[in-house]
């Protein structure tokens, strides 16, 4: 049994609205991430999964519970990790290289290794020859990969992506997929993957997190025991569609208990 | 942009008018309008102190020019509003970033600068005259009060129109204040910055000619008084059509800059903008 990468205990988080309203976005989430997982997080709108995942970034402090890095308790943005949005945020006035040279500016990180790092990364993402190029010039799904590279020029360990493509078209998001299980399989992180695509999050992972509606709790953990490498014949299989039914089942008994 | 329309137009010459009557139709009304001008004045012998004819305005202002008359008066002028103009830019600039770093003093403060800035910085030229006399220095500072208020509030807008996600881009990586506003706060601002340097060029040269109405030795406002007092008005006529050239000039050299340093705001396909 390997160690923890990131571990949430008893995880509450409530928002204190003006009215002095209460708000309990998370309840008693429990969660073992360990090193090299690929974990999706899937739940309906509003039901808490980005506010998680902020707290796991260290962006917004939890209310109550505790979540480690590594053992240590996380109090703040952590070097260690990687954040990608659903929007890709950009800096319009800066080319794709040094778009993706930005984290590696701001934590002061040796210049010339980063250059080459940078380069390597947009190699990774299939973006070779982009270098120069404004973000006004790329269509979404390449301004999203500058994004995910941008993610990684730091060498964390832990990458944390926030419906990365809900802003893209169907087949451009299919193809990003499994760009992204390349970029993973090549580079070895562990990612936690938010979505609200039941057959995104089962085709990804090794194990769904199924929140349920607000306020989140973890209803339930399925480890989806696919084959790797997976290509996208694989959602049309029998097994993918079993993990499927079974993850959706879990949202629609969770509706009548509501 | 200019290159591209070249080569359409090279392309086919006809289609490319047709497609842009405007491009036929703006001379044409330009022609028109002066030679109906003329006509009425020939006709009906309309006194040149009330309207000059468009041949008197052209001689008046091709004898100027030749004689270096007006040249000279042109450059004092410029001098005045670009020297307003440049310290305008690097006090708002530099004033608006300090305002804008906290919320506190920006509250403060912004009921003052409002109320400066609606009031007719004009007014206040007579007694600027009276501070700094008749020489440049006093068009300087008119100039520079003239143009200081639109590049200071663009500027302060700018810095608070900043999108969340990019904050949140930076806090995730632990940015210094320092860093937010150098890699992407200010940045982000620029095109505010030039939208109120561009209003600042022209109000500037608007100030340095209202401080020579006021009181001047030299200048292209100076000598529109002369003219006026000695009823040549053709001559009036003329440095005014100097005064559209310098305005339209400084402008569309900001909007040059402008295009070369916010690349990346540009709005797609202005046709004649």
């Amino acid at each position: 049994m390997s160690v923890a990468l990131i571990s949430v205990s008893d995880l509450e988080k409530t928002y204190v609205t003006r009215g002095r309203a209460l708000i309990p976005a998370l309840a008693g989430i429990c969660l073992d991430i360990h090193a090299g997982e690929f974990v999706t997080i899937v739940g309906q709108s509003g039901c808490g999964k980005t506010t998680l995942l902020k707290i796991l970034a260290g962006l917004i402090p939890c209310s109550s519970g505790t979540v480690s890095l590594r053992g240590r308790p996380v109090n703040g943005p952590s070097r260690d990790i990687g954040i990608v949005f659903q929007d890709p945020v950009l800096l319009p006035w800066r080319t794709v290289l040094h778009n993706v040279l930005l984290p590696a500016q701001v934590l002061r990180l040796e210049a010339r290794a980063s250059h080459a790092r940078a380069m390597g990364l947009l190699r990774l993402v299939g973006l070779e020859g982009f270098e120069d190029k404004y973000p006004h010039e790329l269509s979404g799904g390449m301004r999203q990969r500058v994004a995910i590279a941008r993610a990684l020029i730091h060498d964390p360990s832990l990458l944390l992506m926030d419906e990365p493509f809900g802003a893209l078209d169907a087949m451009t998001r299919e193809f990003m997929n499994l760009e992204l299980l390349r970029i993973w399989q090549q580079s070895g992180k562990t990612i936690i993957f938010i979505t609200h695509s039941i057959p995104e999050a089962v085709f990804l992972a090794d194990r769904v997190v199924v929140l349920s509606a607000r306020p989140g709790r973890v209803q339930e953990i399925v480890s989806v025991d696919l084959p790797r490498p997976r290509d996208l014949d694989i959602m049309a299989s029998d097994e993918f569609g079993v993990y499927a039914r079974k993850v959706r089942h879990l949202f629609d008994a969770r509706a009548w208990l509501d | 942009m200019a290159r591209d329309l070249w080569r359409e137009f090279a392309d086919d010459p006809t289609y490319f008018v047709r497609t842009r009557p405007q491009i036929v139709l703006i001379p044409a009304v330009f022609v028109l309008f002066i030679g109906l001008w003329e006509w009425v004045v020939r006709q009906w012998d309309v006194p040149a102190f009330i309207a000059p004819a468009p041949t008197a305005v052209t001689r008046s202002l091709v004898g100027g020019i030749r004689s270096g008359v007006y040249l000279e008066h042109f450059w004092v002028t410029l001098g005045e509003a670009l020297a307003g103009f440049g310290i305008a830019a690097v006090t708002g600039v530099a004033l608006g970033a300090i305002i804008a770093q906290s919320r506190l003093l920006e509250r403060t403060v912004y009921p003052y600068l409002v109320a400066l800035q609606t009031l007719p910085k004009i007014a206040i030229a007579p007694l600027i005259i009276v501070w700094a006399g008749f020489g440049l220095s006093s068009k300087v500072i008119i100039a520079a009060l003239v143009a200081f208020f639109p590049v200071l509030v663009n500027v302060i807008v700018g810095l608070k129109t900043i999108d969340q996600s990019k904050l949140e881009l930076m806090h995730s990586l632990r940015a210094s204040r320092w860093q937010i506003f150098r890699l992407v706060t200010f940045p982000n601002a620029l095109p505010f910055v030039f939208a109120g340097l561009d209003i600042a060029i022209v109000f500037s040269v608007l100030g340095a000619i209202v401080g020579e109405f006021v009181g001047a030795q030299r200048g292209l406002g100076n000598l529109i008084l002369q003219f006026n007092v000695t009823l040549d008005i053709a001559g009036v006529f003329a440095v005014l059509i100097l005064l559209a050239v310098l305005g339209i000039a400084l402008h569309l050299i900001m909007q040059a800059i402008q295009r070369r340093v916010i690349f990346w705001a540009q709005p797609e396909d202005v046709i004649g903008a």
